[in-house]
């Protein structure tokens, strides 16, 4: 386990974290990002378009993405560039328990634009965001 | 319907500037569990400016896109620098490409995203799928 902060080497692997995600905190981000989609809150809506229940917005699990590289940055603002496929929904279930997403990163290269980072973000051991990848500012 | 393919290259007004506050950051951080350092937004709030400018495409009745077809298929990111508190921004929308795949219309979109001086903050990139009608 690498300081990414210090010393950044290609092939570094990034401390996995673990989020868990409930129907309250996808309430609390569809206030906060002004996504009022009811396949993120309502179940009959969801069903009616063929989802298995709610899921989480796919900007919600990206924004875990963004927390996880404000963690191993050390402070928030560090981000240069980061994308991602919304491969595969995120459901999450009506109770306390709620679902786990983690976020593991690799250090692909170090380059002049920055620290370039490989993303993997799964739930429930199945990749959700397709190719999730980000570029922080070095040092 | 289709999305007509002379949509590539339209750009869309600018959209009204969108006052960053401290509270609205703050929000914004506790509910996706960011850390908050008092002035930093996180890295995808600019979503928040890039998702009024790409309903202003969405609902444009010229454009023929019908919302509840939508899905939100990729998303990508480049900061010249983060969003901070105090910021006032704009975000100017250009459809960059269109193609059709198996009855969907897949939208390409870039959201220029520029503070009060009109100094470059943030590009968003979205990818939007249209699904198509079922044939009768």
């Amino acid at each position: 386990m690498s300081d990414l902060v210090s010393a950044p080497a290609a092939g570094d692997s990034l401390p996995v974290q673990t989020y868990r995600v409930t129907r309250a905190d996808l309430v609390r981000y569809a206030g906060a990002s002004g996504d009022f989609n009811p396949i993120h809150w309502s179940d009959r809506v969801a069903s009616s378009v063929g989802l298995p229940g709610v899921i989480a917005h796919g900007m919600f699990t990206m924004a875990l993405a963004a927390r996880a590289l404000d963690t191993w940055a050390g402070a928030p603002g560090r981000v240069l560039e980061l994308g991602c496929k919304f491969t595969k929904p995120v459901v999450v279930p009506d109770d306390e328990e709620g679902v786990e997403v983690q976020v593991a990163g690799t250090v692909k290269n170090l380059t002049e634009d920055g620290v370039h980072i490989a993303l993997e973000v799964t739930s429930g051991g199945e990749k959700v965001l397709g190719m999730p990848k980000a570029v922080l500012v070095r040092g | 319907m289709a999305v007509d393919t002379a949509l590539v290259g339209r750009t869309f007004p600018p959209t009204e500037p969108y006052a960053v506050s401290r509270e609205k950051v703050l929000e914004f951080a506790r509910a996706t569990g960011s850390e908050f350092d008092g002035r930093t937004a996180p890295a995808t709030f600019p979503i928040v400016v890039a998702f009024s400018a790409m309903t202003s495409l969405m609902e444009d009745p010229e454009v023929g896109i019908a919302l509840h077809r939508v899905v939100h298929g990729e998303q990508r990111f480049t900061y010249s620098r983060p969003v901070h508190v105090d910021d006032r921004l704009s975000a100017t929308l250009t459809v960059d490409s269109l193609r059709q795949i198996g009855g969907a219309d897949i939208i390409g979109t870039r959201s220029e995203i520029t503070d009060e001086h009109g100094e470059a903050v943030c590009t968003a990139f979205a990818t939007l799928v249209h699904r198509g009608e079922e044939k009768a």
